[in-house]
């Protein structure tokens, strides 16, 4: 196995880690604490009144808008960091060309901004 | 690790020991900062005393909490998504678990070196977003819901400001690698003075500021608590959570703010190094063995005192709202980590 795919072995071992230990701790708690359930205490909790209609009702989403435009900035960055990284080899022509490539997104995000998609309404 | 070790330890062993060094780096930042922070810190601001009663000044007050909440029923809603409602916290715990690999604690002393550290970092900080938003669904309780989504909303606003703070470290450093990023501070000089090195919180302030402010946001801490308002939406998507689900969700958080805290520390305060001139050290292979044990001890205490400014601010203000929360992160934190990036790009290439 080369040695990047075993750097990622150990991310997994680390998630087995988390996962066995939360396993552990809620199995004991299972083991020592009470089940009582009735009728009543399952009904979800919305401040002491009897809950109307689903839990899961329809509910206006707002930022749609901000999740597509995070998805347009999140890649953004992913094109930005690998000119961090080795900023000096591509040297002045590099600068240039990322400088534009910012202005750009900035102006889309100003565009965005006077169209008033980031007014919260 | 192993160059610390004389023995040769096969390789069950190695990962076996990895996990619970990340075990210990986990609950322990947890532990200290629930005790230190939220029982006295805040309870002597508020004029209180805080737990005293088990332990020493409440100093074992934790593992009564422990022991208190292993006994609490765990009660799962009739009409939740049970399967995925139990799912939840163990998402929370394990974005934590995953996050904590990439912190280097020591020259020898790291989980794992990725050579793209800081991006495996800013891409699994977000995972936890996963576990908050299932969590606020499957409780099939309307205050779960909009806080869940509330939350979904905050995480995705504050991300970007996050990742382009640190744009300007990995100018600075030239590399992604933590290791290399420690390095470059401590073996920097500022104008030839090579006392304290060079940490970056001197030349990347404005992104050291943007990238705590969006810590505080990822955490749901107070100025951006809206997604567990407790006067409006009881507790969010941690609502219809009891017993010792709940209590992972509780050390997830504080796990992950310790976790955030040593990552700050990491990119902008040197990390585990103390600077190089001090002991004539030209780069990591010259570093002596005893920073292995010195350095998770540095990292420590930088980390206590970055969450102690994370939980001063919480306890001090009061709570934005939704509205402001989200045309901060869009009109002024993202522009002004932009105008850094620029900034930092046009000196680092003239100078």
């Amino acid at each position: 196995m080369s040695l990047f795919l075993r750097d990622y072995l150990n991310v997994v071992w680390f998630g087995l880690a988390a996962i066995v230990l939360a396993s552990l701790l809620l199995g004991i708690a299972a083991a020592i604490r009470p089940s009582r359930p009735n009728a009543q205490k399952l009904i979800a909790y919305e401040s002491g009144v009897d809950p109307v209609g689903m839990g899961w009702s329809q509910s206006q989403v707002r930022y749609y808008v901000f999740a597509l435009l995070f998805v347009i900035f999140d890649v953004e960055a992913v094109f930005i960091f690998p000119w961090a990284a080795s900023i000096e080899r591509y040297g002045a022509f590099g600068l240039v060309v990322m400088l534009l490539f910012i202005f750009l997104l900035l102006d889309g995000l100003f565009y965005a901004w006077k169209r008033g998609l980031l007014r919260w309404v | 690790m192993s160059a610390l070790l004389a023995v040769e330890i096969p390789y069950w062993g190695q990962s076996l020991l990895r996990v619970l060094g990340g075990i210990v780096a986990v609950l322990l930042p947890a532990g200290t900062i629930v005790y230190l922070f939220l029982f006295k810190m805040m309870s002597f601001m508020q004029s209180r005393l805080g737990p005293m009663e088990a332990g020493p000044f409440g100093s074992m007050q934790l593992f009564a909490e422990v022991g208190k909440w292993l006994q609490k029923e765990d009660i799962v809603p009739a009409e939740a998504d049970a399967r995925i409602y139990k799912l939840a916290p163990i998402i929370v715990l394990l974005s934590t678990f995953l996050l904590v690999v990439v912190v280097p604690f020591g020259p020898d002393a790291y989980f794992v070196d990725f050579s793209a550290g800081v991006f495996y970092a800013l891409a699994i900080g977000s995972v936890s977003v996963i576990g908050i938003l299932v969590a606020g669904w499957s409780s099939a309780n309307k205050y779960s819901l909009l806080g869940g989504l509330r939350a979904a909303g905050q995480l995705i606003a504050y991300e970007l400001p996050m990742v382009l703070a640190v744009v300007g470290v990995v100018i600075q450093a030239g590399s992604m690698n933590l290791q290399d990023i420690v390095v470059a501070q401590n073996s920097g000089s500022i104008f030839g003075w090579d006392g304290v090195g060079f940490p970056f919180v001197l030349t990347q302030f404005v992104g050291f500021l943007v990238f705590m402010i969006a810590v505080q946001a990822e955490l749901t801490q107070v100025p951006f608590d809206m997604p567990i308002a407790e006067s409006e939406l009881v507790s969010g998507y941690m609502t219809e959570y009891s017993g010792f689900r709940f209590l992972i969700f509780f050390i997830g958080e504080f796990a992950t703010a310790g976790v955030f805290a040593f990552i700050a520390s990491v990119l902008f305060l040197g990390g585990w190094g103390v600077p190089f001139s001090w002991f004539g050290w030209e780069g990591l292979d010259d570093v002596d063995n005893w920073m292995n044990i010195g350095g998770p001890l540095i990292m420590f205490t930088k980390m206590l005192v970055l969450t102690g400014i994370i939980m001063w601010v919480r306890f001090s203000y009061p709570r934005f709202r939704e509205d402001q929360l989200q045309r901060f992160a869009w009109k002024v934190l993202i522009p002004i980590s932009l105008a850094n990036i620029a900034l930092t790009a046009i000196v680092k290439v003239a100078v």
